[in-house]
């Protein structure tokens, strides 16, 4: 299992704010879009037993990451959450992790 | 019938003859039930994410079978009376087929509509940047 930190996976998290945009700011705040990770690569099943894929959207303490801080959009979301709860229930990922 | 996946859990410190032992008398437990596996697939020894019957480890393995509820129910049984077996989990796979199948169905068709509506306004563009790389 891999060990997330609190929050987002490496990566997904956008800065919190990177100036004015490239675009000639229109927006005061440029905000990288957080993209669905299973819309963009094509992933059709989440399969629980995939623990490197599964295991990116827990927290450290096991818990599943909410859609704001992963980027995930809300079908996948969906999937996700009952992919995550099918690999804990065969001890695949933790129900609660840590100390 | 109805595509199911079972997996299971075997303990660690079982010899690889005797899991091999248990994986063809439950396909034997299958196909008495009324059932045919498509696949076995020995996923290996890993390590567990939370202590079960006191292991830390486990032998997980993977069946893919088609079949009726009695045949799950009998799977489950043995399962559960086989002292070696710490951890078993059955789904059905029906589902998440069909929809695997909606979402390919679904994008073909956008692709589809894509590559029709691409290739008017490829054409212009290409001239400028060449321009620039000389300059």
């Amino acid at each position: 299992m891999p060990v997330p930190r609190e929050g987002a996976p490496a990566g997904e998290r956008p800065p919190r704010r990177e100036g004015q945009g490239p675009g000639g700011g229109r927006k005061q705040y440029f905000r990288r879009r957080k993209v669905c990770k299973f819309c963009s690569e094509k992933i059709d099943v989440i399969d629980y037993k995939d623990v490197r894929v599964v295991g990116e959207f827990i927290a450290e303490r096991g818990k599943i990451l909410p859609r704001r801080l992963t980027g995930t959009c809300s079908t996948h979301q969906r999937a996700l959450s009952e992919a995550i709860k099918r690999a804990r229930n065969i001890a695949l990922l933790p129900f609660a992790a840590g100390a | 019938m109805r595509n199911y996946e079972m997996i299971f859990i075997v303990r660690p410190d079982l010899a690889d003859d005797d899991v091999q032992k248990l994986i063809t008398q439950m396909e034997g437990v299958v196909a008495s039930a009324g059932g045919k596996v498509e696949k076995v697939e020995k996923m290996g020894r890993r390590r567990l994410a939370y202590r079960v019957g006191k292991q830390r480890e486990g032998f997980y393995v993977l069946f893919y079978v088609q079949g009726t509820g009695d045949t799950v129910k009998e799977f489950e049984r043995r399962l559960k009376v086989t002292d070696t077996v710490i951890k078993h989990m059955t789904i059905c796979t029906d589902e998440i087929l069909q929809r695997a199948e909606k979402f390919k169905a679904l994008r073909a068709k956008q692709e589809a509509k894509r590559r029709r509506s691409k290739p008017a306004p490829a054409p212009a563009a290409p001239p400028i940047p060449a321009e620039n790389a000389q300059a």
